[in-house]
């Protein structure tokens, strides 16, 4: 093991302070700015702390009254986790046969590849026939259309990493199982999926993030609060009325918490889950 | 059990995946080309054929040249300043210090951030009069006054690609950090002494095991920066005077704002295009250095 | 049971896919407005309750979406069988929404009652080749608004009454000391630009169209963005205009970091309003200026208007909505932000009170608007105007050849 100088410590403290700091500093920003009142934000010089925590546009924006602006945003809370749950249930759903086929038959994995290989396609490339097929299906801001549309990002995603999950399954214990007579559902509930269930959880929670975080869609295929995801509630929040920016600041930490929470708790999870996929290309 | 009736199962396990991917991903783009040899409006008429006429107006057309050039900076320099900070990053994490945990655990933070959330936060930091980018500049005096970070063409898109940099940078370190994990000690122990400097140590016994994950890394990045809409849209809109303006806010404008289906399919399949010859000579690249890497 | 899960799970999708089309036994509307000038979403939203207490049996469901979304929403909700009944827009849109089957014609609704009542500029709102595809129910202009006290404390006795008098107080102010730059704009490569560009095409007696051929790179259209330009250039605009919308003006205003601003009328009363504003109190009001021997004040038109989509299977409900929303008695109530499309409203005291300044500019703003040209293939105009605008303004091309190249992509 190399010897590190002291001169080397320190660099590496003040190296990882500074990462720290240009990590932490945005974000903090954000909530400072949720909590401060409109004048301080407006202050000349910026005021960095607040005289006083102010917490009601939390209260504000959580408010269920009708016709008010809190209707509105939890209204694309909750369409954001509807669309969020439907399209990550239905992404597991095709991944799991598809991705434990291409892994068991790899002559079939050329399919897979033109799956993944879409990835490529920039949205606006479909989203002119997805408006009209919506329209036509009268499924233009739904909750149900949008997460229909999602799958186009989620499923090749999703599919990939279920893949390379059950290539680290070895088939000799499928096999053994077979061999004692049990049919391929049987092995699949007794074997393969307890096996593979910390994969689906990662791909779920990835579906989750991707489907959360998705923009250009929800801008194009919803118009109200009956479909308008959060991410569009957001921008229109930021594009509109408002003399007050703490209020999109609170949005704005309101929306990051979900998947933030996520990603710091199952932080391992879903690093392995990228890198796996990153090493295995 | 024959290997058909394998493949015959492979293939029907397969078929709901593929069938949904045919219904929202081959249809639709089928109907994308199809709609591009037409003059379609998104709304009413279905639009005659017109032939490559849409193609040439697009590919002749000042806007699509300076778009392209725009989004190509944008593409360019924000991922290689993403993969030079990911690999610093991921460096500084492999040492040993009091704090790394938690430090890495941070990292996901921008990562996790949605992008529109990222978007609107950078555009308060740069507000031009209340923005804490000014404050904090002014107030250590780097800057005499307060500036325009998104209303000047030369700082707009750099303000940009440092939001765009801010969140994506510590999902390349984390990649790298994992790669860096897999280096087995006593390779880089015996490199040193050989008396290897740092350097080279980096150079010739590091990277090769840091390859392979980059290159995936910089493939999903380039191709995702090239089809940038989100922050751009919400931070710019495009401006000031077109700056700032992807070649994905291009085709929006054209097919939506302005309803003309034809050429803003035209354009879209343009852009498709573009983003298929990169990642194909992309994908030819991953394969030479995971070849010369092994 | 893993048959059973999927099963519960396919369930879920396909119930969650079934709760969408909500069936009410009432009948409910979808409105679409917009957060940003006149009327605030506080008002809109208590005006539609008043309708609804009114109208027991109809729902409004109300969508605010900024300004800059407007147009695109309306356009991309017409292909949802579920869009929007009741959609505002602006007056540029209506050729287009005309000519596109976006919004129904409803010149047979208009009552001779609405037709004598209602100021004769506010009907050229709604109007496309002789037909009415709604009410009118913003009546906008751009004001010049000016902070009374930084006025005083320069020496200035009166409001600018000439562009050019503008820049000269707006030195006399930096000269001072008083403000670094005083004046602010909104001219984010956006459609607000095009309001300030369209106020000053007024006042140099431009033209932005010509036999149906763009003329704007002439005469005034030419003069009015050199206008901008100096003024941006002289450093007594302020830089930061070029990524300025309508609210960000507001908020500079209301900071007291400018001495003049214009604005749309919704201003004059938020700005005094002390609960937001550092300079409630001292907002000053006049009608935006004139060019010495070609216009006394100039104005553009910024009126906006309520109209039913064709999409709309409760086209009746709808009207009736419109109906109350533009009526003079809710106009009259919600009188502070936006100013009646009424004529009489004008001398009634409920109105004009406590805002007798605004009134006062308002008599003469509203008397000159000026229209933006009419054409279906407006959005492509303005988009071009707008890259001409910045592109003058950040140095890149001169006003000549930015304009003669607008006009060139103008689609016309």
């Amino acid at each position: 093991m190399e010897r590190k100088s002291p001169v080397f410590t320190v660099f590496v403290y003040v190296c990882a302070l500074l990462l720290a700091v240009v990590i932490l500093a945005p974000l903090a920003w954000l909530f400072v700015m949720s909590i401060s009142p409109a004048a301080d934000l407006a202050a000349k010089p910026l005021r960095w702390w607040p005289q006083a925590a102010d917490f009601s546009r939390y209260a504000q924006l959580l408010s269920r009254a009708e016709n008010s602006a809190g209707a509105a945003f939890t209204s694309s809370l909750r369409n954001s986790l509807e669309v969020a749950g439907m399209a990550t249930l239905a992404a597991i759903l095709l991944a799991v046969p598809a991705g434990w086929a291409v892994s068991r038959t790899p002559s079939v994995g050329w399919s897979l590849s033109l799956v993944i290989a879409t990835y490529m396609l920039p949205p606006v490339a479909l989203s002119v026939p997805l408006y009209m097929g919506l329209s036509y299906l009268g499924l233009l801001n739904t909750v149900f259309g949008l997460a229909l549309i999602y799958l186009t990002i989620l499923a090749p995603f999703t599919t990939w990493l279920m893949k390379s999950g059950f290539d680290s399954i070895p088939r000799e214990i499928e096999a053994a199982a077979m061999i004692d007579g049990a049919g391929l559902l049987q092995t699949w509930r007794i074997i393969t999926l307890p096996l593979a269930a910390p994969v689906v959880a990662t791909s779920a929670l990835f579906a989750v993030l991707l489907a959360w975080d998705e923009f250009f869609y929800a801008l194009l295929f919803t118009s109200d609060q009956r479909a308008k995801t959060l991410t569009v509630a957001i921008a229109d929040l930021a594009g509109g009325r408002v003399s007050d920016y703490g209020l999109i600041a609170t949005a704005g930490v309101l929306a990051a918490l979900p998947p933030v929470l996520i990603g710091l708790v199952m932080q391992r999870a879903l690093i392995s889950g990228l890198t796996s996929g990153g090493v295995k290309g | 059990m024959s290997g058909t009736w394998i493949t015959a199962r492979a293939w029907l396990l397969m078929l709901p995946l593929l069938a949904i991917m045919v219904a929202v991903i081959g249809w639709p783009l089928v109907d994308t080309v199809r709609l591009s040899f037409t003059d379609a409006q998104l709304v009413g008429t279905a639009g005659n054929y017109v032939g490559f006429d849409n193609y040439t107006k697009m590919l002749t057309s000042s806007n699509f040249t300076r778009t392209l050039i725009t989004t190509t900076w944008f593409a360019a320099i924000s991922v290689a300043a993403e993969m030079v900070l990911g690999v610093l990053a991921a460096l500084l994490l492999n040492q040993e210090f009091r704090g790394r945990a938690v430090l890495r655990g941070l990292m996901i933070l921008p990562w996790a951030l949605p992008t529109v959330v990222n978007a609107t936060l950078w555009r308060l930091i740069y507000n031009p009069e209340y923005g804490a980018l000014n404050a904090a500049l002014t107030q250590l005096h780097l800057i005499d006054d307060y500036r325009s970070w998104l209303g000047e063409p030369g700082t707009a898109l750099a303000a940009l690609i440092v939001a765009d940099c801010w969140k994506n940078f510590p999902l390349v370190a984390l990649i790298a950090l994992a790669a860096l994990q897999a280096v087995p000690r006593d390779i880089t122990a015996a490199a040193l002494v050989d008396g290897a400097g740092p350097f080279n140590r980096f150079r010739f016994v590091i990277l090769p095991y840091l390859a392979g994950p980059l290159m995936v890394a910089l493939v999903l990045r380039t191709i995702e920066a090239f089809k940038v809409f989100d922050i751009i849209w919400v931070m710019t809109r495009g401006g000031p005077a077109n700056s700032t303006r992807s070649l994905s806010i291009l085709v929006y404008q054209e097919a939506f704002s302005f309803q003309r289906a034809g050429s803003g399919a035209s354009l879209a399949l343009i852009v498709t295009l573009l983003v298929t010859v990169l990642a194909v000579a992309y994908a030819a690249l991953v394969k030479k250095t995971a070849g010369s890497a092994a | 049971m893993l048959k059973s899960i999927g099963k519960t799970l396919l369930g879920a999708v396909f119930v969650g896919g079934l709760f969408v089309p909500n069936a009410f036994a009432e009948t409910t509307l979808n409105a679409l407005f917009m957060a940003q000038a006149a009327y605030s979403e506080a008002d809109v939203r208590s005006m539609t309750e008043a309708f609804t207490k009114a109208n027991p049996d109809i729902k409004v469901n109300l969508e605010f979406v900024p300004y800059e979304g407007l147009h695109d929403k309306t356009v991309l909700a017409q292909g949802s069988g579920g869009g929007y009944d009741v959609v505002l827009f602006d007056v540029i849109w209506p050729a287009e929404y005309a000519t596109n089957k976006v919004l129904v014609d409803v010149s047979s609704k208009i009552t001779d009652d609405m037709k004598k009542g209602v100021l004769p500029g506010a009907w050229t709102t709604v109007q496309y080749d002789g037909k009415y595809y709604g009410m009118p129910w913003i009546l906008d202009t751009k004001y010049l608004f000016y902070n009374k006290e930084i006025l005083e404390k320069a020496g200035i006795k009166a409001p600018p009454k000439t562009w050019e008098e503008l820049g000269q107080q707006a030195k006399i102010i930096q000269d001072k000391g008083l403000l670094k730059t005083p004046i602010a704009w909104s001219w984010s490569q956006a459609e607000a630009a095009v309001c300030d560009y369209t106020t000053l095409v007024s006042a140099y007696g431009g033209d932005f169209l010509k036999d149906g051929k763009p003329d704007f790179q002439n005469g005034g259209g030419l003069s009015a963005l050199k206008y901008m330009v100096d003024s941006y250039k002289s450093g007594l605009t302020n830089p930061n205009s070029k990524e300025f919308l309508e609210e960000d003006v507001r908020k500079v205003f209301e900071n007291g970091d400018a001495a003049f601003a214009l604005n749309w009328t919704y201003m004059y009363n938020m700005a005094n309003d002390p609960k937001d504003s550092k300079v409630a109190g001292k907002v000053g009001v006049v009608p935006a200026p004139g060019v010495a021997g070609t216009s006394e004040v100039s104005a553009v038109n910024g009126s906006m208007g309520l109209g039913i989509t064709a999409v709309s299977k409760h086209q009746d409900e709808a009207w009736k909505y419109i109906e109350f929303m533009t009526s003079q008695a809710t106009q009259n109530q919600y009188a502070k932000l936006s100013l009646p499309i009424w004529a009489s409203s004008y001398d009634n005291p409920a109105v004009t009170k406590g805002q007798e300044e605004l009134i006062a500019a308002a008599k003469l703003g509203l008397a000159a608007m000026y229209p933006r040209p009419t054409t279906p293939k407006y959005q492509q105009l303005s988009t071009a105007l707008q890259q001409a605008i910045q592109e003058s303004l950040l140095g890149q091309t001169t006003p000549e050849d930015a304009l003669k190249i607008a006009a060139e992509n103008s689609g016309l």
